[in-house]
């Protein structure tokens, strides 16, 4: 039996989700002891360029993830556009051109559920702005594996179908807003 | 709990694939096969992957069903672009010189690529000098990619790739429209040998001058990545050329050595002299 990694944050964003993500990153010192893993919904055909967006302005490290590197702590993966990225129990990350997920590729489902069965209890899954229900599946899996589940409160949410669709899905989900989810990042894996 | 049964139950069935019907999944990327089983488990209405186990093991014609959802993917003609134009504009001109060719689409699945790359050939004036495989696990994808038949509704995407990766002729000349289908014309398939192969298990064909294998070792773990990599390295002729798919690389493999980085950005590599 491969030991499970310690603990990570997922994270799921789709419309308004780039400004969510600037205003929740940049917060987090660069001795995040965890790895953090994103989806961001985007257009297939646009290059990759959330890494070096958010690399400029992160004291952690951000990339993009690719297949079969090991998730390191302190280091931010976005999924690149047009895969699904998932994590697997050794913690090594993978991508997959699987077909589309709640009409989404790379969808928020396919990463946390495949990281909440690496994680289980150690995984925070995250649900941010979003104009669809992709990430409701997802959330429901972080908190059945015994994670902790967050959504961006709805009514401050630039898009609030998303959160609200998982916080319908994951009756333990915690609804705060981005300074609140801010806060409780920061102190993950200080106990 | 639940999640370590499952990951034995997976391995379990995995291992009776293998013994039954001599289909490896074994060392397949194990979340994303996981997803896989999950979602076929949940189609066949199967209460655990142990009840899926047991019929598939009974039941052979559960096989093919089970193989849809474990190998299938959904492909597009001139998946990108930029691939194909890298092809067309760096490679071609080295194939040119040869006065045969042998091409190999591994992993061709309904063969999207396999049509895209003889429409290639055919602008370039490569076609009829070259012998193309396309080859797969799934024999109703091979069927599916000798048949050469797609929704028309794929065909818009197709086109506007195609016309991305420089084409130089238009899409509809090669289909003809029927009942909402585009039938690709056989003559594309003159040169091309359709045939069952597995990277997992099966061994060097032929001598190629052009491997293109996208989006299929991103399904292999490590080891079973390293074993299509020396597959595909004493596959390959002299000097010749290895295509694979964007987000996947040679860089972790053991055989990275063995290849030049011919189009980085494109992940077109090249065998090195040895």
């Amino acid at each position: 039996m491969i030991p499970s990694p310690d603990g990570a944050v997922a994270i799921g964003a789709s419309a308004g989700g780039v400004q969510a993500l600037l205003a929740l990153l940049p917060t987090l010192p660069a001795d995040f002891p965890w790895p953090i893993f994103i989806v961001l919904h985007v257009p297939a055909d646009r290059s990759n360029v959330l890494a070096p967006l958010f690399e400029a302005k992160c004291r952690l490290e951000v990339k993009e993830a690719e297949d079969k590197e090991t998730a390191r702590p302190g280091v931010v993966y976005f999924a690149p556009s047009d895969y699904h990225l998932l994590v697997e129990s050794n913690g090594d990350l993978a991508l997959s051109s699987d077909e589309a997920v709640n009409y989404s590729r790379p969808s928020i489902d396919v990463l946390f559920e495949s990281a909440a069965d690496a994680y289980g209890a150690g995984l925070t899954g995250v649900i941010l702005t979003g104009a669809n229900e992709d990430g409701a599946a997802g959330l429901s899996a972080v908190a059945a594996a015994g994670g902790v589940a967050l959504v961006e409160e709805p009514a401050v949410a630039y898009a609030q179908a998303m959160p609200q669709a998982a916080r319908n899905a994951c009756a333990a989900a915690v609804a705060l807003p981005l300074e609140g989810i801010a806060e409780h990042l920061k102190g993950l894996g200080t106990e | 709990m639940t999640n370590e049964i499952e990951d034995i139950e997976i391995g379990l069935l995995l291992e009776a694939l293998y013994q039954r019907y001599h289909y490896d999944f074994r060392q397949y990327a194990r979340a994303s096969i996981k997803r896989r089983l999950i979602q076929a488990r949940s189609h066949f209405g199967m209460p655990s992957l142990t009840a899926l186990q047991e019929r598939v093991l009974h039941d052979p014609e559960m096989l093919p069903r089970l193989l849809a959802f474990l190998t299938v993917q959904v492909s597009e003609m001139f998946r990108d672009p930029g691939y194909f134009g890298a092809l067309r504009e760096q490679v071609l001109p080295h194939l040119r010189t040869y006065p045969s060719l042998k091409v190999w689409v591994a992993g061709c699945s309904a063969g999207e690529e396999l049509y895209s790359m003889a429409i290639l050939f055919r602008e370039e004036g490569l076609f009829d000098r070259t012998l193309f495989y396309a080859t797969d696990i799934n024999p109703d994808a091979l069927r599916a990619a000798e048949a050469g038949i797609y929704p028309l509704d794929r065909i818009r995407k197709f086109t506007e790739n195609h016309q991305k990766s420089g084409g130089r002729s238009s899409l509809s000349d090669y289909y003809r429209a029927d009942y909402g289908r585009a039938v690709f014309d056989k003559s594309l398939r003159a040169n091309v040998v359709f045939s069952d192969h597995s990277l997992v298990t099966d061994a060097v064909f032929a001598e190629m001058q052009l491997i293109s294998c996208r989006n299929v070792m991103i399904y292999f773990d490590r080891g079973l990545q390293d074993r299509a990599a020396g597959l595909f390295k004493d596959s390959l002729a002299r000097n010749g050329f290895l295509g694979i798919g964007s987000k996947e690389s040679l860089r972790f493999s053991r055989h990275a050595a063995a290849f030049s980085e011919f189009v980085p950005a494109e992940k077109i590599y090249r065998k090195r002299e040895p």
